[in-house]
């Protein structure tokens, strides 16, 4: 075996494979944009992702809120620990945290669950039923699913944004004994519109990368229960240094200026 | 009699990389006849089946609908001519996050712009005619029986009132009794209401019921086709050997 042909072959999958990913996310986008759009199934969506979702993020924004309380704590200790943080907990949750771990868990929940599902479809033939039933299978699985991701990440984000300055706020008051009112006030001091909406822009972006490539992944599921189980894991490791990426390009984008 | 042709086949190839499965295919149906596909598993049936109602794009041929050829039509107009189609799967391809009359009615709430309850009145009436009761109606499809999901699926396939069927083996998997049932139902379709009917099976007794014509894939390309009657004196050593069930030469 040729080391170099090996490289070059497996680069030219990776192409290849960039560029369907691409084609499929375009097809989608055009069919976000017509109609019929199943209100029913984007409502049920809506539940699986947003709602399903919640106790998760908050447990992990949580935690990684406390977290980072105390490591900023002993980290800056010597200098104004109050405020400094109040300051580092803010920054860091809002700008990055809420959003990347929000992002990474809900590809592992509901990126996965898409391509098992979807996978599974396409198996047993269902997706080419739907055909012959005369709606079109991006309609009908993947426009509802993209929509509902888009629009409920956001709200986790949000959600975990603030969850996780409450985590940050109690380890400050119950444990490093901080005035809470001073405490308060250097939250809201540093609260920047800024850093909300970076936030909330990183949400819409790994929404929609999550769910296209759960579906994505679905779609071209190989046969079997191997297949299936290919195709999941695929779109959960793929979603995520997806989201690792984007993430550093949005930064980039919003707070390099 | 009608001597319209609705589908017509000429030359049809289609290869999964370097192995044929269709190596010239050439079939006509008339309006109102159903022609059965026998042949040897994994001779090519379903690929053939997927091939017309355009799941599968062949490599070459043509396929003529109506007198339209199909397989060059954009994705809007395919998806219009495959309203008048019926499509049995041969796994049944049920929904399985719906419920039985969920799925029977798909089409019908897709195509039609009809509530649910007139959706369901029709359904629990497609079940009836394939011998399912009301009660099953409201259960989810994973927790009926193989042969009661092939028949949830076809009272799925004729929900529409479908003016071509095609049926992947409908009759594999059900008992004598059902399988007379299910044959019966089909002839009532293709000759009481005109539907034209494609048709796989291996069950020849089955065949012989529902056919007008039968014909045989072997090796990628219809050996045989003729009357339905004039099966046992084919004169084809491929026929006779596949409709007697023997395991000798020559296949
Ligand atoms: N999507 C596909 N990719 C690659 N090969 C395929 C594909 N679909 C079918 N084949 C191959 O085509 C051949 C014919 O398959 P097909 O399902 O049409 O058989 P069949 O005649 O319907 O058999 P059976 O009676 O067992 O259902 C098989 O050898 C199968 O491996
Ligand atoms: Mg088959």
């Amino acid at each position: 075996m040729n080391p170099l042909a090996a490289i070059g072959r497996n680069f030219i999958t990776f192409l290849a494979s960039t560029g369907r990913i691409v084609l499929f996310a375009l097809s989608i986008i055009c069919h976000c944009l017509q109609p019929p759009l199943y209100l029913r199934l984007i409502l049920r969506q809506f539940i699986e992702i947003g709602y399903h979702s919640l106790p998760m993020v908050g447990m992990t924004t949580l935690c990684s809120g406390m977290v980072v309380a105390l490591q900023s704590y002993t980290g800056f200790a010597r200098f104004f620990a109050e405020e400094t943080v109040a300051t580092v907990v803010v920054i860091s949750m809002l700008r990055e945290l809420s959003p990347v771990l929000t992002g990474l868990m809900v590809a592992g929940r509901v990126g996965a669950s898409m391509a098992a599902e979807i996978g599974a479809m396409q198996v047993t033939e269902q997706i080419d039923a739907l055909t012959t039933l005369s709606t079109n299978p991006y309609k009908y699985l993947i426009v509802p699913r993209i929509i509902a991701s888009i629009i409920s990440l956001p709200f986790l984000v949000l959600i975990g944004d603030i969850i996780g300055v409450y985590g940050g706020f109690m380890i400050g008051i119950y444990k490093l004994n901080f005035n809470a009112a001073s405490y308060i006030f250097f939250i809201v001091h540093h609260l920047e519109k800024i850093d909300v909406i970076a936030g909330m822009a990183k949400a819409i972006v790994f929404g929609f990368l999550i769910t296209l490539m759960g579906c994505y992944q679905g779609f071209n599921s190989r046969r079997g229960a191997r297949g299936v189980g290919l195709a999941t894991t695929n779109a959960v490791v793929v979603a995520s240094i997806m989201i690792l990426l984007t993430n550093y390009i949005i930064t980039e984008i919003f707070f390099i200026n | 009699m009608s001597k319209i042709i609705k589908l017509r086949i000429r030359n049809l190839k289609k290869s999964f990389g370097s192995k044929m499965v269709l190596n010239g295919i050439n079939l006509d149906i008339c309006e109102g006849k159903s022609l059965v596909v026998i042949g040897a598993s994994g001779s090519g049936k379903s690929v053939l089946l997927k091939c017309i109602i355009g799941l599968i794009r062949p490599d070459s041929g043509v396929i003529e609908i109506d007198g339209k050829n199909v397989i060059s039509l954009p994705r809007y107009e395919r998806e219009a001519y495959m309203h008048k189609f019926g499509v049995l799967f041969q796994g049944g391809a049920l929904f399985d996050s719906l419920s039985v009359w969920e799925n029977v009615a798909f089409g019908l709430i897709a195509t039609r712009n009809i509530n649910r309850s007139t959706a369901r009145g029709i359904a629990l009436k497609k079940l009836a005619q394939v011998g399912l009761s009301e009660d099953v109606a409201n259960l989810s499809t994973a927790d009926l029986s193989g042969g009661m999901q092939k028949r949830v699926s076809l009272a799925r396939s004729i929900a529409n009132d479908p003016k071509f069927i095609f049926f992947d083996e409908p009759t594999t998997g059900l008992d004598p009794i059902m399988a007379d049932i299910i044959n019966k139902l089909i002839v009532k379709c293709t000759r009481d209401l005109g539907i034209t009917g494609f048709l796989i099976t291996h069950d020849m007794s089955s065949a012989r019921k529902i056919a007008d014509r039968i014909a045989m894939l072997y090796h990628g390309k219809i050996i045989w086709e003729g009357a339905v009657n004039k099966i046992d004196n084919s004169g084809n050593n491929y026929v006779n050997q596949f409709i007697n069930g023997k395991a000798e030469l020559p296949i």
